[in-house]
């Protein structure tokens, strides 16, 4: 898994020598742009200028995210294969849900979150399998299956936002409205978070820790969808008839994702630190992540998590001014907003100006998370305010 | 670097200096920062700005009075939270305040006077023993690589050495600045938006509260605001259609003030638009704006509409609210309590009181709201299923004794179909928390509820009863025992009448011996149905419907209904029934009116906070020293470096610049590499404890 300086080193010459990837960067980059001209060639007369604009901005951003990490291009097209096949087995027919084999058992966005579900929660014992068991192609499987997890759970999304739209042209939106859609955006963004870390770090130790929260979340989504039929697409309430809800709320969640894998890494720290104490040799004090690692991701987890939800709670601020009339209305959701980021806030500067580091900066992440989860779970459950639409 | 002056030069500890020193602690602003977080709580888990009242019913009085003056009420604006909030900015300024010259300082400084003691000791170290090359040409080398990785860089000739000291990213440390300085200009502008001045007229006693329900024109000058007397202001009012107003009110604490507006905003329509589901999918005011000053006769026309305000001359429109402007309803009132059959029709409107005259004393009925949909779960539908249905309209009404006692009742216009069977719905109940228990009125063929209420009235009517009662006893039994048999009817209807099934066991207990009880019960139950049945019957013939030959499962399920309201009525507590029956909807428009001032500087800070951030996070500001000299005839080249943030990313282009140079100069002394573990970890894996010396400048 650790590769030795040098082989690095030389990784780090020829990057900058060969020639290869720049072809690929490019055709990377014409694809992307040849995909996102076509689409608005398809809907040109239906967007206005700032849709055209967010579009372009979207496309940009997207060649560069393949620019900066390569896996994010093969998921891409994964994903956009999926969806693309799926819309085209749809047509202009909901109902065909029900009828065509390809959309009934893996394409309709509830077949494709059943098969989200199923892997993540096999690519968490997997992690585990390898993790214990020391085995390198168990690891590679679990890579795969995270990645096949976050492909499903992705195009199940982007299913969904069209089937709304078969539903009724004015029922459609993006399915980021209520508790069901974001939880499944939790898990996404938070398996994509990881995946990152692990392809940066080359370690895919702390695999079986994050995915474990996932598959909490899968397990909420299971139980949301068969004893509360939740799943069902809702028009939306007017309140959220707002384009800040497309940048709000995904900003908002790459800030959950972030804290909740720090918080995950915590406790893979604290289990370590634990287990080197009690039993330096044991099979857990080897084999889980060594705790520099855990440190440094953690930390960078928390700082990606902060800047992103500083983003979305200025969005959900500007949001805020256009629909409710005033910037900051310490509506409980809010409240609970500001009290995650003074949190994480407290916990930067312990970190960067005193120096703390290790076990109580990583029982503090844990129970950040916590305190996010509230933000974000409990907030909705026993509190009331303007963000109530939310409710279990 | 004068911390080293510092240590030596005693400070004067000035009183200011002092008070530098504590709000300036990084201490300080942390348990700010967690104080600030837990003390917000408060305000989610206590709902804020609720009526007095509430409360009280809530604490009880005692505690009450002691929430109150903690300011629990409005946490976000009692004395103690502005306070600490006014804490964090000061701290955080004078953070910046003794930062700022160092960090500026520091952006463009750089360190030529370094020992190669302390270079040694860096995390990211590398050393050569250069036998033929001289200094000049070391230096050379170097300086080509480190501008191939972008830094600037001063030499300086120390005579026996010499220090080639670079750096980049020097940005980073506007990031700091940008990042604290957003802090400071976010809480100032949210300040300046709060209910700041307010407070302070209040306590300089400019204004006063109003905690009377007053209509606008009577609330006394003490409570009222010209337009720009207050920089910011966010205010509610309930415009009715065809109704303005030049004003919103204020709400604060437990009462309220009066803001007058520069302009008046007409309400014309008022909209609410529907998904094919029922669900609510638009509301949206058309409104007029009045303002002779600046747009002279021709008023503005504008839609506004939930999350599409209106802005006009620095004031935000929102659509907040709706609610009735005073619909107009008939009701007809279906005596329920006695031996009267006739209904008495009532005209009112929402919001308004009536007088009536009720069996036991006057009563007042208290028009409350009126709904045009009701959209509701399913009545049989599982918990989740989501599946809604509309109800159709409703009217909300409180009926008040002489004793200010009140019910609340909840009446459906149209039938609603359960089990097949269709009803006239009626919710009461005497708590406001309380759910609603419901009464379930039996439609008749006319699609009216007249039959069942006729059923009901016959039950009272004691003569009617009589007359029935004789004729249909059965012939043949002796007179005393019809008699008898007919008291024991009377009394059983008569019971059941005014208490339901209850009444009717309570008083077989009270008569009959216990070992009978059941017995006796069973068979009072079946003469008060058997005659239940009778005088229905009776009222069916009254209605001219052909009994021989008519009555089927019909007729059958709906006595079996009727008998179970029947046996509900003594529940229900009004002596009667109000049917609504006509309508002419009014509604009424909440608009929210927002000024304020700090909007600009709150949204200059947000950008702020965000580059800040991202410079903070994502730029690091690095340093690389080279230090040269000859030693033993050879050239002794020491590279070293650290970076204030992203170790890994600096231990990594610290490699690549060591093996840069290594391939011009030869390998790095073994013993120089950074740790000299046997096997040496990954480049990528985490550098901490990395203590760049410019740290110690904070
Ligand atoms: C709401 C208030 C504040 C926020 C949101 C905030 C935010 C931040 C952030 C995000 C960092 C960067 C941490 C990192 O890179 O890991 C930071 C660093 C820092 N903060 Fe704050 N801060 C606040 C208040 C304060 C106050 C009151 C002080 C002073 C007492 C302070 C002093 C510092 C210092 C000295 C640094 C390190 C700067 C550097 O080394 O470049 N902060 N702050």
């Amino acid at each position: 898994m650790a590769v030795t300086r040098e082989a690095m080193l030389e990784q780090w010459e020829h990057l900058s020598r060969r020639p290869g990837p720049m072809v690929r960067d490019v055709l990377w980059g014409l694809l992307v742009a040849a995909g996102s001209g076509y689409a608005w060639l398809l809907y040109r007369p239906y967007m206005d200028g700032y849709e055209v604009a967010i579009q372009i901005g979207g496309t940009l951003a997207l060649i560069a995210w393949g620019l900066y990490w390569k896996p994010a291009r093969l998921f891409t097209l994964a994903v956009t294969t999926l969806t693309v096949l799926a819309l085209w087995r749809y047509g202009a027919d909901f109902e065909l849900r029900k009828s065509d084999f390809l959309l009934k058992y893996f394409l309709e966005s509830q077949a494709a979150f059943m098969w989200m579900s199923l892997l993540y929660v096999l690519a968490t014992a997997t992690y585990f399998a390898a993790l214990f068991g020391r085995s390198e192609f168990a690891g590679a499987t679990a890579t795969a299956l995270t990645w096949s997890a976050t492909v499903m759970g992705l195009t199940g999304l982007l299913v969904r936002w069209r089937e709304s739209y078969l539903l009724g042209a004015d029922i459609g939106h993006i399915p980021v409205s209520n508790l069901y859609e974001v939880f499944i955006l939790f898990a996404l963004i938070t398996a994509l978070l990881y995946l990152f870390y692990e392809d940066r770090y080359r370690t895919r130790a702390m695999g079986g820790f994050v995915l474990l929260i996932i598959s909490a979340a899968v397990g909420f989504l299971l139980w949301y969808t068969f004893d509360r039929q939740a799943h069902h697409i809702q028009p939306l309430i007017p309140a959220l008839q707002s384009y800040w809800m497309k940048i709000h709320v995904p900003a908002n969640f790459i800030g959950y994702g972030a804290f909740a894998l720090a918080a995950m890494l915590g406790v893979a720290y604290l289990s370590r630190a634990r287990a080197e104490t009690r039993r330096p040799h044991g099979l857990l004090a080897r084999a889980l992540p060594p705790l520099e690692l855990l440190d440094e991701v953690m930390y960078k987890a928390i700082a990606l998590g902060f800047a992103a939800f500083t983003i979305a709670t200025i969005l959900g601020a500007l949001w805020a001014a256009e629909a409710w009339g005033g910037y900051w209305s310490w509506d409980p959701k809010e409240t609970w907003a500001l009290i995650v980021w003074l949190n994480y806030a407290a916990w930067l500067h312990l970190r960067l100006t005193k120096g703390w580091r290790g076990a109580p900066m990583a029982w503090w992440a844990v129970i950040g998370l916590f305190v996010t989860l509230f933000a974000f779970l409990g907030v909705n459950m026993f509190l009331s305010g303007l963000h109530s639409y939310g409710s279990l | 670097m004068n911390d080293n002056t510092a240590c030596k030069l005693p400070r004067r500890r000035t009183l200011g200096w002092v008070l530098l020193e504590f709000f300036g602690s990084m201490n300080l602003a942390i348990t700010l920062l967690v104080v600030i977080a837990i003390a917000s709580i408060i305000g989610t888990v206590l709902q804020q700005n609720q009526p007095y009242p509430d409360y009280v019913l809530k604490f009880g009085p005692f505690w009450f009075e002691v929430f109150r003056g903690l300011g629990l009420y409005d946490v976000y604006g009692a004395g103690w939270f502005i306070g600490i909030l006014a804490f964090l900015i000061v701290s955080t300024s004078v953070c910046l305040y003794r930062q700022t010259p160092a960090m500026l300082r520091d952006m463009s400084r750089f360190r030529t006077q370094v020992q190669v003691r302390s270079l040694r000791g860096f995390h990211q170290c590398a050393e050569w023993r250069l036998p033929d090359r001289d200094p000049e040409a070391a230096l050379a080398e170097v300086t080509d690589a480190l501008r191939v990785h972008g830094y600037r860089w001063r030499v300086r000739d120390h005579g026996d050495h010499r220090v080639a000291a670079a750096m980049k990213g020097r940005c980073n440390r506007l990031g700091y600045l940008f990042t604290h300085a957003a802090v400071v200009v976010i809480g100032v502008g949210g300040l300046l938006d709060g209910n700041l001045w307010l407070k302070l007229k209040e306590w300089r006693g400019e204004i006063a509260l109003e905690t009377r329900d007053l209509a606008a024109r009577d609330i006394p000058p003490a409570s009222r605001l010209q337009p720009g007397a207050v920089p910011a202001f966010r205010g509610n009012v309930m415009l009715p259609e065809g109704a303005a107003a030049n004003f919103v009110f204020l709400r604060l604490r437990d009462g309220y003030l009066l803001q007058e507006l520069p302009f008046a905003i007409e309400l014309r329509d008022f909209q609410v638009d529907y998904y094919d589901t029922g669900q609510p999918k638009s509301f949206a005011s058309q409104v007029r704006i009045h303002d002779r000053e600046h747009l002279g006769d021709q008023p503005l026309e504008a839609t506004i509409r939930v999350n599409h305000p209106l802005t006009y001359r620095g004031h935000a429109i929102y659509q907040s609210d709706f609610g009735d402007g005073g619909s107009k309803l008939e009701l007809r009132a279906w005596p329920l309590s006695g031996a009267r059959r006739e209904p008495v029709e009532i005209k009112g409107e929402v919001g308004g009181a009536l007088k009536l005259t009720g069996p036991a004393g006057p009563l007042t009925l208290e028009l409350d709201e009126f709904r045009l949909f009701n959209l509701l779960p399913e009545p049989d539908a599982r918990p989740g299923d989501r599946k809604f249905r509309n109800f159709g309209p409703s009217v909300g009404f409180k009926l008040r004794d002489a004793a200010g006692e009140a019910r609340e009742y909840l009446n459906y216009m149209t039938p609603v179909q359960l089990e097949g069977r269709w009803f006239y719905i009626s919710g009461a109940r005497s708590r406001p928390g309380d759910a609603f228990s419901f009464l379930h009125i039996p439609v008749d063929a006319r699609n009216s509820p007249e039959r069942f209420l006729r059923f009901n009235a016959r039950l009272r009517d004691e003569d009617w009863l009589r007359n029935l009662l004789e004729r249909s006893a059965p012939a043949g039994e002796s007179p005393d025992f019809r008699r008898d048999l007919n008291l024991v009817r009377l009394n059983l209807v008569g019971l059941f009448a005014q208490g339901g099934f209850a009444a009717v066991s309570e008083k077989a207990k009270a008569v009959v011996p216990a070992d009978r009880l059941r017995e006796a019960t069973a068979l009072y139950l079946n003469i008060l149905r058997d005659t239940l049945a009778e005088i229905f019957v009776e009222v069916l013939r009254e209605e001219e419907v052909d009994v021989e030959r008519n009555i089927g499962e019909g007729e059958e399920a709906f006595f079996n209904d009727a008998v179970s309201a029947l046996a509900a009525l003594p529940n229900y507590g009004t002596p009667f029934y109000l049917q609504l029956t006509g309508f002419q909807q009014v509604e009424a428009s909440g608009l929210q009116v927002t000024h304020s001032r700090g909007t600009a500087v709150v949204y200059a800070g947000f950008a702020f906070l965000v580059t800040g951030i991202f410079i903070m996070f994502y730029t690091s500001h690095r340093r690389l020293w080279a230090w040269l000299a000859v030693e033993d005839g050879a050239t002794r080249l020491v590279l070293a470096g650290a970076g204030n943030r992203r170790q890994t990313e600096f231990a990594r282009e610290f490699a690549g610049l060591q093996t840069a140079l290594a391939r011009r100069l030869g390998p790095p002394e073994p013993s120089a590499v950074a740790v000299p573990a046997a096997e040496p970890p990954p480049p990528n894996a985490p550098v901490t404890g990395a203590t760049a010396p410019h740290r110690s400048t904070l």
